[in-house]
């Protein structure tokens, strides 16, 4: 072993211990495979608990769970407007995000834009789409200066029920 | 198969079969879930249902902090419309962000196409996002491992761990990887996983109105939804690839990749 | 309703949409990705050039191939450089050497890449030992030192890692370091590049691309690339040397040792020839097997046919057909099989070659983009020349010219440590 031959092979495998050295303090204890396999699941675990920790913005439940989190204080007005035409639509879709409300923020946004209307009552003529059976109108047509809740209840948007 | 053996496999059998049936009685489906967390979740989406409000994908936007500005998405919805001769037209505008609130199709470069109504055969809302499978393909091609499939099913991306090669967003057979324009890394779905910990459906199953969009864990036999799975004729998109997606769906056309 | 801003996202500056294209579809894989396997091509190529001087003999590529040696070793650090460029987190690149994800082709880059630099150093150590020691002597032994004289002296010392001896016996053992050194080489050399290729063949997405033979395609047209930079290279040192001797312009040349116009001359058409003919072996390999894989699509018709047929057969067919096979290959084919063959014909064919090899980069790398994952729309690519912030710089035309002009300067440093022209015994 006495042969210059090998001074290189020493210089490499010290910059190699030095790799490893380093890799040592640089990756996370926690990385690993998951139930998936290295294949599919080899990651650092407590990065799942990152995505578990990120803020939840929508707290309505839907009308599976009865919108919950509404009706906590708003149960009256919930109970009626589930059985309103757009009960279906949580509540939301059109009164914002409510993060911490009502201690932060302490009111809503609420969206009345016509465009928000326009999502599903903007007709198309697709006789085979669901869209179909939903009451649609022209866009540039239907009353184009003004906003849909002036006349319409966004609740039970139906005219002759106002 | 040898004497000895034949005689040990009937004793087991007879062994099992004496099992009081009472004793099964005790144990609670429910109960054995909770405590071995079997869980896998798995998405549902019904197209005869959806109806292009775009609902799903404003939610899913605000919830997980993706700029409407941006034009990328996790979530988006597609639209199919069918000419009587047999001419196709798809798009999908800002991934429907703000909906179909007109009946011209986009055809992209500042290009639209106003089709006569009189000659629209069959029209249908797609609803898209990241299919979770099985077998992600985009996990598979992830050089540092900042890419995973967690125990659970949902495919998640470590912020900070990505170094933005981009090679998982070529590995996507259904285009629901971009790079997120705020942090700079790798960006998809993930089944919502921060609400999926607190017992929440995801944003865009909240939002949808009409139903369209559902979950489930697929391990749960008595879930409606996983019996729907279960028991009606689903497809899933672009099986081809072996990544056994977990996005369902209902009426599926062929058309659909 | 809050004011919506424009974000621009990501591929979105160089990308235009035709018909239906997925939301999330951008070209995110951009000119640097281009110059990846372009760059990663030519260490290859030059690398194997070398060998076949150290391995198998050819005597006759003696100087080429240490000139080749030593270039492959200056393109080294550049072939990483366009993934650094396009890296959207450059400073976590050390990740993939961290957390090797081995199911992954890009993670072996690391690895390989580190395993094959050592290669290369080791055999340049090995090549220039006695350069070294010389060095070395020389600086030590004399009096009145500079500044400069005593920086390279502390550089020599280093390098010489204490192996003063330059005995027949000793330089016999460096001969066959190299010899081992070259023949592993090899199939690293292919290895570094024939993953690039997997990199892009083993993606199931993309239907251009999905293909086992895109590693050989790689393999081969690296080496073509490679051994057409080295020729055209080494025409133009030896025509600077030229220049020089003719006027006695450089120090060396007034030395009376110094090789006379007409040897360099003499040197120069020889080698050029050799090495020439081993071009013409290679473009015919990677012609062959581009041309395979074609018409095999062409004849399978599978589902991806009809897109892909759009864009090769139309919308890229100058860009396929007329610049990559017509002007970067048939033609430069065409003049280095013509007889009365000269050095200036072959080297304009080495530019063309390099454009064509260029030019397949480009088709696969960004023509694998070119159609939606929905087969129903297109997406352009519109490479972004005056940048106007640090993304359109990194990923458009001036990064694309940093990262070619780059070895050259690494090269020009790297040859006053390891000078690729020495007199014949200084050096194996």
């Amino acid at each position: 072993m006495k042969s210059h031959v090998w001074r290189p092979l020493i210089v490499v495998i010290c910059i190699v211990v030095g790799i490893l050295v380093f890799r040592l303090f640089y990756v996370p204890d926690d990385f690993g495979s998951g139930k998936a396999g290295f294949m599919y699941s080899y990651h650092r675990f407590s990065a799942e608990d990152d995505a578990r920790s990120q803020l939840i913005k929508y707290r309505d439940t839907g009308k599976q769970k009865m919108h919950e989190y509404c009706a906590e204080c708003h149960g009256d007005e919930v109970e009626i407007r589930t059985e309103d035409l757009h009960g279906i639509i949580a509540c939301e879709n059109c009164h914002g995000p409510a993060l911490n409300h009502p201690d932060e923020p302490e009111e809503l946004t609420i969206d009345r834009g016509r465009g928000l209307c326009l999502r599903c009552h903007t007709d198309l003529p697709y006789a085979t789409s669901e869209r179909h059976r939903i009451p649609g109108i022209d866009p540039k047509e239907h009353n184009v200066d003004d906003e849909c809740v002036e006349c319409h209840d966004p609740h039970n948007p139906r005219l002759e029920d106002m | 198969m040898k004497r000895r053996d034949f005689v040990k496999s009937s004793i087991a059998v007879i062994a099992g079969a004496s099992v009081p049936l009472a004793a099964l009685d005790l144990i609670d489906p429910k109960e054995v879930l909770a405590a071995n967390e079997d869980i896998h979740w798995a998405f549902l989406i019904d197209t005869h249902k959806c109806v292009g409000c775009g609902f799903c994908v404003k939610a899913c936007k605000t919830e997980n902090d993706i700029p409407f500005g941006a034009k990328v998405t996790r979530t988006w919805v597609e639209r199919y419309v069918f000419t009587k001769d047999d001419r196709r037209y798809v798009d999908s505008p800002d991934g429907a962000l703000y909906g179909f609130t007109e009946s011209r199709v986009d055809l992209g470069r500042g290009e639209y196409k106003e089709i006569d109504p009189e000659n629209v055969g069959k029209a249908f809302f797609v609803p898209k996002l990241c299919n979770h499978c099985a077998t992600p393909p985009c996990t598979q091609v992830c050089p540092v491992g900042a890419t995973y499939k967690t125990d659970t099913g949902p495919v998640l991306v470590d912020k900070t761990w990505c170094i933005g090669c981009g090679y998982y967003i070529m590995a996507c057979p259904y285009g629901a990887r971009y790079f997120n324009p705020i942090t700079h890394v790798a960006d998809k779905c993930t089944f919502c996983y921060h609400r999926l910990a607190k017992d929440l459906e995801t944003a865009c199953v909240n939002a949808c109105p009409f139903g369209a969009r559902k979950m489930c864990n697929i391990r749960d036999i008595n879930d409606p939804v996983t019996k729907m799975i279960l028991n009606q004729r689903v497809g899933v998109l672009k099986d081809e690839f072996g990544t056994r997606p977990q996005a369902f769906y209902i009426g599926l056309a062929q058309e659909v990749r | 309703m809050v004011e919506v801003v424009d974000l621009i996202v990501h591929g979105q500056a160089w990308t235009t949409k035709e018909l239906f294209v997925l939301p999330n579809e951008y070209i995110y894989w951009s000119i640097q990705i281009v110059m990846y396997p372009f760059m990663t091509g030519l260490v290859a190529g030059a690398f194997v050039l070398s060998s076949l001087y150290h391995v198998f003999g050819v005597t006759k590529l003696r100087e080429i191939a240490r000139f080749s040696l030593v270039f492959s070793f200056a393109l080294l650090p550049v072939a990483m450089m366009p993934l650094m460029l396009h890296l959207q987190q450059p400073l976590r690149g050390i990740n993939v050497l961290m957390t090797p994800h081995f199911t992954s082709a890009i993670s072996a880059f690391g690895i390989v890449f580190l395993a094959y630099a050592f290669i290369v150093a080791g055999e340049i150590w090995f090549v220039y030992r006695k350069h070294f020691v010389l060095r070395t002597n020389e600086l030590q032994a004399k009096s009145n030192r500079s500044s400069m004289d005593s920086l390279y002296l502390l550089i020599f010392k280093v390098l010489t890692l204490g192996a003063m001896d330059i005995g027949e016996e000793s330089l016999e053992k460096d001969h066959k370091a190299v010899k081992m050194l070259a023949s592993i080489g090899i199939p690293v050399a292919c290895f570094l590049h024939g993953y690039a290729g997997f990199i892009f063949g083993s993606v199931k997405a993309n239907a251009l691309w999905m293909t086992p033979l895109m590693p050989v395609i790689f393999i081969c047209s690296a080496v073509v690339s490679g051994i057409a930079l080295c020729i055209l290279c080494y025409v133009l040192a030896q025509e600077g040397r030229k220049f020089l001797a003719k006027r006695k312009l450089s120090r060396w040349s007034k030395d009376p040792s110094a090789p006379s116009v007409e040897t360099l001359q003499g040197s120069l058409e020889t080698e050029v020839g050799m090495t020439a003919n081993y071009l013409l072996y290679f473009m015919i390999a990677a012609l062959t097997l581009e041309i395979l894989d074609l018409i095999f699509r062409g004849y399978t018709q599978v589902k991806s046919w009809d897109i892909l047929r759009e864009v090769i057969l139309e919308r890229d067919f100058t860009k396929i057909f007329i610049v990559q096979y017509g002007l970067g290959n048939i033609l430069p084919f065409v003049l280095m099989i013509l007889p009365g063959r000269t050095v200036k014909r072959t080297t304009f064919a080495t530019v063309l070659v390099l454009m064509g090899v260029f030019m397949m980069r480009y088709n696969v790398v960004i023509g694998g983009q070119a159609f939606s994952l929905s087969f129903a729309g297109f997406m352009h690519y519109h490479l972004p020349i005056i940048p106007h912030d640090m993304e359109t710089f990194k990923e458009g035309l001036f990064g694309a010219l940093t990262v070619m002009a780059t070895p050259f300067v690494i090269f020009w440093f790297l040859a006053k440590i390891v000078p690729p022209f020495l007199k014949g015994d200084d050096a194996h």
